[in-house]
């Protein structure tokens, strides 16, 4: 039976996709690219000088295609094009069925039927059930969260908490 | 609220096609309240989202999830119909909240306190949380912790 009770946030590993400068100050956000609020959240701290690490979580009865869209960047990410996929999927939330995945592909120049063959495998569905099951047991209840020294950050951040990153 | 190891007080609630939920449906299977304050809250992923996702995991375990609030049935119905959940809803609408009051979650504020209860298959509270406030969603993990400690992990 798979273990969901509670356990701290995992460290960054080198599983995990990770980006900005090595002493930057690190969070660990929890997202979903279905998610209206993940998108404004990753335009907001984007502007910051941050290290990033990215876990999914999508939510299905919320988001339909947000599983799909998970298998996508993790199927990008095995053609080392993960972040641009992850642009591409944030800046266009409206456009998630298949051929628009594939668009972003081509658009990527990714190898199409490996991409179509790795969003589809059961290794990219474990890879990213494992981020959601990391957020579970971490107490992640809703999307986008964010962990920042020890603390989770549930929903959009306000002001405040904004302030507190960039400081 | 109600403490680990108290029988589950008699209560009736409603359920979805209009039948009585009482403490007799609790026996003989592992029961999860979860209590919660209105339907229709405003926030992109409920914490009903979130246990539909891992409801695979708490029926390995042997427990069935209820979702229960003050609304009227219908008012439920179309609640869980719009989350795109399948976590049958109790409703605890008349008398008003005598339900609520009998575990102890109900708030001055005329609805259930965002709550927790585990129930064992012979009827006795297993577990329990209460959020510090309504606004806290409690995560799945806190479900699954509560369900290993009643030894239904």
């Amino acid at each position: 039976m798979t273990e969901l009770g509670s356990a701290p946030v995992p460290a960054p590993s080198p599983e995990d996709h990770i980006t900005g400068p090595d002493d930057a100050p690190l969070v660990v956000e929890y997202a979903d690219f279905e998610c209206p609020y993940c998108a404004a959240q990753h335009l907001r701290i984007s502007k910051l000088r941050l290290r990033r690490v990215f876990r999914h979580f999508p939510v299905r009865s919320s988001h339909p295609r947000a599983w799909a869209a998970a298998c996508a960047a993790e199927a990008a990410a095995l053609q080392g094009r993960f972040w641009e996929m992850h642009e591409l999927l944030f800046s266009d939330q409206g456009r998630l069925e298949d051929p628009h995945l594939w668009g972003r592909a081509r658009e990527l120049g990714l190898d199409i039927s490996r991409f179509d063959a790795d969003r589809r495998s059961d290794a990219v569905g474990d890879r990213v059930r494992r981020d959601f099951q990391s957020g579970v047991r971490a107490g992640v209840v809703t999307t986008p969260s964010l962990f920042y020294e020890g603390r989770l950050y549930s929903g959009q951040l306000d002001a405040d908490a904004l302030a507190g990153l960039s400081g | 609220m109600i403490s680990p190891g108290e029988s589950a007080p008699e209560f009736t609630l409603r359920r979805e096609d209009g039948n009585a939920f009482t403490s007799e449906d609790l026996k003989g299977k592992t029961t999860v309240l979860v209590f919660y304050p209105f339907a229709f809250s405003p926030v992109c992923t409920d914490q009903f989202n979130l246990y539909e996702e891992v409801l695979d995991d708490f029926k390995a375990r042997g427990a069935t999830l209820y979702g229960v609030s003050c609304d009227a049935t219908w008012s439920q119905k179309a609640f869980r119909e719009k989350l795109g959940v399948t976590i049958e809803q109790l409703s605890d609408f008349e008398p008003k909240g005598e339900a609520c009051r009998a575990f102890g979650v109900y708030h001055p504020g005329g609805f259930p306190q965002r709550a927790l209860v585990i129930i064992g298959p012979d009827g006795v509270v297993k577990w329990g949380y209460e959020a510090e406030v309504p606004t806290e969603l409690p995560g799945a993990n806190l479900i699954f912790d509560g369900l290993a400690a009643a030894g239904a992990g």
